[in-house]
């Protein structure tokens, strides 16, 4: 088990490198920092632009690749260089980090949670009522693009609070400043709801889906006949024979989907106001923060990376036939 | 029959929906079984044989509509709910399933599976249950079975998960035991072991079983009584002895005729029965076999013939049933002609060699992660000859390379260690062109026709397939199509029609066609029958038997199928683990086998015959396959070798350390240091 | 059994048969049917036009009244405004329809991209194996890996400039790993069996094994693949043109539909409604002819085989 791990981690320190390093050098050729001193009013000269531009390491007048070992050697000592304004990208990366964490994390575990859920009680109640209304939803709801959905939320959340009168639902921001305390907490609850569940609904829809599909074939397979023929009833079988190898497969879903999830959470975090990771790319990639996007890229790598290596070690450890002793 | 029916089923008929109609799987069938015995219930795929099995379980899919009954202990089953059902499943009524590997559950041992069926229905602690269930492996001839009972099912060989779900079924000591294709998924040997156990399994919880099968050979060495069953109906049912020696349908006669036998003194013309099996969707009002019946009258397309008593015990479900028994007399009743052997004498010149032949395969380990952990030698360093005209068998269990060696020839480029010499040419020094060309002199039958036809082309064009790769002329493309059509027997206004509308021995027929396109010298025949309908291999067989005699082409022959190749084959090489152990001419080999593993190859071989299998001493060996990965030293087969365990402790050293090779022996080429009838 | 029963129908009779028993692909179908006339005949049915400015300048014929006032009107048939207008006064209806036509051309041009690349790359590898197959599945991992929505954002501003075409090729170049896994897979197996074997000791050259025995024996793959690859290159293209990455002004897509309509959404929901839910139904439709497709192909692919 711990040479498949270290021969994992290998394989993902490579596939890091070489995703940042793409990130990287496509930001530095696609993205024109310069452009955001040129036609001002009055115009920047040109020195202190190429000042500005040396001092952040962005100066398309220097080769791509000497800028890139730059920076390289600002990464491994742990320096991500500074933004476009000057300032360290650590800085705005720790302030970011939580924020997105905090949606990534509920996101994906309760997504995968209750989307397994509702897949295997589709699956046992087949062409019922609950299957029939979670099946037709979740097909709804993965034809919807994340950004609608959380337009809809955001609708309806303020249709809710018109009714009842008061703010229940926060629709901007992730606290209202100047709380304290329990108030605080309920207050970020408030505000967390909307964006989490924009989240929420498509994972739940996808896991939804799979889990039922995953659970029906593993209800026609002949090892649960065998667990019938035992004398287990059909629901006691899909409980204790069919689940965990139904579950098996989701793991490996869960590594794909990860990085739709972080997709998704730059457009909620940009609807909602949230200062995170994903509103932080889109403002860096309008004004041409090489560094910025260059820092995201290597976060969202080695998070979808390390979502893989999750999937990997779950599946090893849950399926006796890839465990490698 | 003289006790009271365990269980009795009565007028039973299931049927499904799909998408052409009702499928009429079991039709008003009704049957009794009894306390300890084995009842064969026997049928050809789609006969609904299975399908009455589940539903005795109450493992039919819900999509199934069920009439008539299922009684035990006075209750009838089809009447219980899941519910109820599920106390009697497992602890009444038990099932072994066909396909051992996925059968277990993957991800948990056996010992929990076999714990947890215990637990269903008995009141014990889990510890107790534990111990019973390697109590119960050991019982199934597991060796380490408390140990091994911590094993995951992928840890296992095919047999031995068999023994497994054998042990799972009598674990709580039931009364019917339905046993679906057993031995079907396994190899010969291993088959003798796990039909040993099985048997073994009765006696020990005095359960009935019934024995699902197909082939006539396993039934007459198991079972008391036989139950055969046609397009969903119960055919004929009587004691098996009874039944074998006088059989009143004309079905029967056809099955047990049609089969060829090991211990068949002569080579006769294997009686084939005409047609296919009906789809099970608007049969005829009449008797299902009608119209592939020899003995058929007009009267037997309208009146449906019912079950009824012919003679004591046997039950006979046809309108002529008096009358078979004279007409199998009088010769009218499929006739047989002796077939003409080839001429012994004008021996052929060698047209294929394979000298010292080796072949590996590098072996991977790690579903996520894949690393190279040794080295499989499929075949290694065997040798063997074929001559004009003649037809050579290659046989062997699964993993013994014989379809490796196949495909070496077949890719017609230089081995990995050794020579391949066609028509006096080696492959490794010929050049392209040549190869191409040598493709025209050499072709192939696939076993399984369902796979070797593509299912998006019209037969005809399969047919020419090759004739275009030659750039034969459009015209003579048509023209040996039909003939190609005609010669094995299939019409040729079918041409434009794909191989899903034909059935399982139509298309062997169209593959055989295709193979012929070109007037090949050399056929290669992989398992021709195997993937067959009993009653339509015959007829297949026939069909190559005609072939050669016709266009003197020579057969390579590899089949597991001793009796197939008794009744093909001239000469024959006996491989395993991935040498010849054995070579020469079909008679001396099978009557007199010298070494150790034809010997007992032979033994395993069911016969279809009650009387015969019953009486015959079996060798049944001891142990599975080997690991081709890590072969055994010395002889290869000395850790399996009967005839090992009586020399004295010397000479089995000399066994284990020492690897003979292939030596003269009254005929045959023997490698063994201690030959039989030496 | 029941296998040998449907050989007595053909082939295309089963498909159809069998697709539209299915209910929800057939709802999937009319639904995509409408869409399709909408994009190609919308434009034509209103009076006013999407562009606000051609050749000449501002084109007034977009606009109600002036092109500096009398926005935000609610829909209405009376006068022409289907949909409504919006802030600036352009006509809702006649920007929907231009920007479904092209959010619905860009999925169809990126699916029959992404596919082409999935099967020749999943074949290629599948068929030959060895060193190609290693090569080519090692980028398909690469690029599973690599964040595919930012890096297309990041060269936002590359191709914006170089027209949409340009977006077209960086969707499906972003878009075809997963099918061509599913091919590979599918041709490998292929490869092994018994036919296709056939064909290789009959002395059929490789090429014509892949065109003739190999793609004819993908196709219902391919084709439902391929369907349910445009619900997923719609989605991806409204994404980014919703965050401006994608199709940019003067142009207009659902996306950037739906992103100018969101600031008003609560006054003024008609700016983003129709867009909004004409983007749902073309996936939506999409996917379940997809699913009806698969169904129809293979009908044990997914559902309950036995219960």
């Amino acid at each position: 088990m711990a040479s498949f791990i270290l021969k994992r981690f290998a394989n993902f320190i490579v596939l890091v490198v070489i995703a940042t390093t793409a990130g990287y050098l496509l930001a530095a050729i696609a993205l024109n920092p310069r452009e955001n001193f040129l036609g001002r009013n009055p115009p920047v000269p040109e020195y202190s632009i190429n000042s500005i531009l040396d001092n952040v390491n962005m100066n398309d007048q220097d080769p791509v690749l000497e800028r890139y070992g730059t920076w390289v050697s600002g990464v491994i000592k742990g320096d991500l260089g500074l933004t476009i304004f000057s300032e360290s990208v650590n800085n705005e990366f720790k302030n970011r980090i939580w924020v997105s964490f905090r949606l990534l994390i509920l996101g994906s575990i309760f997504g995968a949670v209750f989307g397994v859920l509702i897949g295997v009680i589709s699956a046992v109640r087949q062409y019922k009522f609950f299957d029939r209304t979670f099946g037709y939803s979740s097909y709804v709801i993965l034809s919807t693009p994340v950004f609608l959905i959380a337009i809809l939320l955001k609708l309806f959340a303020v249709f809710i609070n018109d009714k009842l009168g008061f703010t229940l639902f926060y629709t901007v921001g992730m606290n209202t400043p100047e709380l304290t305390g329990s108030a605080l907490f309920v207050n970020s609850l408030q505000h967390m709801i909307l964006p989490s569940l924009a989240l929420i609904l498509g994972g739940v829809a996808f896991y939804s889906r799979w889990q039922r599909n995953s659970m029906l074939d593993v209800l026609g397979s002949d090892h649960l006949r065998t667990a019938r023929a035992k004398g287990l009833n059909k629901r006691q079988a899909l409980f204790k024979h069919g689940l965990r190898v139904a579950i098996l497969p989701m793991a490996t879903f869960f590594a794909y989907s990860f990085g739709l999830l972080i997709a998704g959470a730059a457009f909620t975090e940009q609807i909602f106001g949230w200062y995170g990771m994903g509103e932080w790319f889109i403002r860096a990639v309008n004004t041409n923060d090489i560094n910025s996007v260059s820092a995201i890229v290597l976060f969202t790598a080695v998070l979808v990376l390390f979502a893989g290596f999750l999937a990997d070690v779950l599946v090893a450890a849950l399926d006796p036939r890839v465990r490698i002793r | 029959m003289t006790s009271q029916a365990i269980l009795q089923i009565k007028n039973l008929s299931i049927s499904f929906p799909s998408e052409s109609g009702m499928v009429q799987a079991v039709r008003n069938v009704s049957l009794d079984i009894y306390p300890g015995e084995v009842l064969g219930l026997v049928g050809e795929s789609g006969s609904g044989k299975s399908v009455l099995s589940l539903s005795t379980i109450g493992l039919l899919p819900n999509s199934a509509t069920v009439t008539g009954e299922v009684i035990l202990n006075g209750r009838n089953l089809l009447e219980l709910n899941d519910q109820e059902m599920s106390k009697h499943r497992g602890k009444d009524i038990s099932m072994i399933f066909q396909d051992p590997l996925s059968a277990l559950n993957p991800v948990q041992t056996i010992g929990h599976q076999i714990a947890e069926a215990l637990l269903i229905h008995q009141d014990i602690s889990y510890e107790q249950a534990f111990q019973r269930a390697g109590e119960l492996l050991d019982e199934m001839r597991i060796p380490k079975p408390f140990e091994r009972a911590k094993s995951y099912p992928h840890e296992f060989s095919g047999g031995m998960r068999q023994r497994v779900m054998i042990a799972l079924a009598i674990a709580n000591a039931p009364k019917i035991i339905l046993a679906d294709e057993p031995s079907t998924a396994l190899d010969v040997t291993v088959q003798a072991q796990v039909l040993q156990l099985l048997k073994r399994a009765s006696e020990l919880t005095g359960a009935a079983v019934v024995l699902v099968t197909h082939d006539m050979g396993v039934v007459a060495g198991l079972a008391d009584r036989i139950a055969i069953m046609y397009s969903g109906r119960i055919v004929e049912e009587g004691p098996i002895e009874q039944v074998f020696a006088k059989p009143g349908m004309p079905y029967t006669v056809g099955l047990i005729r049609s089969i060829p036998r090991i211990d068949a003194k002569q080579k006769r013309k294997l009686v084939s029965i005409a047609g296919s099996p009906p789809l099970p969707v608007d049969l005829p009002p009449g008797c299902a076999f009608a119209p592939r019946c020899p003995a058929r009258q007009d009267i037997c397309e309208t009146k449906l013939p019912e079950l009824e008593s012919l003679s004591g015990e046997q039950r006979v479900a046809c309108l002529r049933k008096d009358e078979i028994q004279n007409l199998i007399a009088t010769g009218d009743l499929y006739s047989t002609e002796e077939t003409s052997t080839i001429d012994q004498s004008k021996s052929g010149e060698t047209i294929l060699s394979v000298e010292n032949l080796s072949k590996s395969f590098p072996v991977f380990k790690g579903a996520v992660l894949r690393r190279r952990i040794g080295s499989v030698h499929a075949v290694d360093d065997i040798s063997f000859s074929l001559s004009e005209g003649r037809c050579l068998a290659i046989v062997g269990e699964s993993g013994c390379g014989k379809t490796t060696t196949l495909l070496e020839i077949m890719n017609l480029v230089a081995p990995e260690k050794g020579r391949i010499v066609v028509f006096g040419k080696d492959v490794s020094e010929i050049s392209k062109s040549e190869r191409l060309a040598l493709r025209k002199d050499l072709q192939i039958v696939f076993q399984d026709p369902f796979a070797s036809l593509d299912p998006r082309m019209p037969i005809g064009e399969i047919i020419i397939e090759q004739l275009q790769v030659f750039k034969v002329p459009k015209v003579e493309q048509m023209a040996r199509m039909q003939e190609l059509l005609e010669i094995v027997g299939l019409d040729p206004a079918h041409a434009n029609r794909f191989p899903a509308e034909f059935s399982g021995g139509q298309r062997q027929r169209i593959a055989i066609a295709r193979a012929l396109a070109l007037n090949p010298k050399i056929l290669i025949l992989d398992e021709p029958v195997s993937a067959l309908d009993v009653s339509v291999r015959a007829g297949v067989l026939n069909l190559l038997a005609d072939l050669q005699k016709k266009l003197r082409i020579s057969y390579l022959l590899v089949s597991h199928d001793l009796s197939v190749v008794q009744h093909v084959a001239d000469f024959v090489a006996v491989m395993y683990l991935g040498s010849v152990v054995e070579s020469g001419p079909v008679d001396t080999v099978f009557n007199h086998p010298r070494h150790p593993y034809t010997q007992a190859l032979l033994s395993a071989v069911p016969i279809p015959d009650p009387v015969a299998e019953k009486t015959r001493e079996r060798i049944i060996l001891e142990g599975e396959l080997p690991s081709p990965m890590n072969p055994p030293s010395g002889c290869r087969f000395h850790n399996r070798c009967h005839v090992r365990q009586t020399l004295a402790p010397k000479d089995q050293e000399h066994c284990a350390t020492t690897r003979p090779v292939l030596l003269a022996q009254a005929g045959n080429l023997v490698a063994c240091h201690h030959p039989i009838g030496q | 059994m029941s296998k040998k029963n449907e050989a007595s129908l053909s082939r295309r009779q089963l498909l159809r048969r069998r697709f539209f028993r299915n209910k929800s692909a057939v709802f999937g179908l009319v639904c995509l049917m409408i869409v399709v006339f909408l994009a190609v005949f919308g434009p034509s049915l209103s009076p006013w036009s999407w562009n606000l400015s051609d050749e000449n300048g501002l084109d007034f014929n977009a606009f109600t009244e002036s092109p500096y006032g009398g926005g935000l009107t609610a829909p209405s048939f009376d006068d022409g405004h289907y949909f409504g207008t919006s802030q600036v006064g352009a006509d809702v209806f006649a920007q929907t329809m231009r920007g479904l036509q092209k959010s619905l051309l860009i999925g169809l041009l990126v699916a029959v991209f992404s596919t082409s690349i999935a099967a020749i790359v999943g074949a290629s590898a599948g068929y030959l194996m060895g060193k190609t197959d290693r090569a080519l599945m090692w980028l398909v991992d690469l690029l599973l890996v690599l964040p595919s929505f930012l890096l297309l954002a990041i060269l936002s501003k590359w191709y914006q400039s170089s027209g949409w075409l340009l977006l077209v090729v960086l969707l499906a170049i972003f878009n075809w790993m997963i099918t061509a896994r599913i091919v590979r897979s599918v041709s490998m197996s292929l490869r092994e069996r018994d036919f296709i074997r056939a064909a290789r000791y009959m002395g059929v050259p490789t090429r014509k094994i892949i065109t003739k025995h190999l793609i004819p024996n993908m196709a219902s793959l391919l084709i439902i693949d391929g369907t349910l690859n445009v619900g997923g290159a719609i989605l991806s293209e409204t994404g980014l043109s919703y965050l401006g990455f994608g199709v940019r002004a003067p142009d207009v897509s659902l996306g950037s539909l739906i992103a100018e309509g969101t600031a008003s959404a609560i006054t003024f929901p008609w700016l983003f409604m129709f867009s909004g839910g004409l983007l749902i139904i073309t996936v939506l439709a999409v996917s379940l002819i997809g699913d009806g497709l698969r169904d129809a192909f293979d009908p044990g692919s997914r559902s309950g085989k036995k219960s």
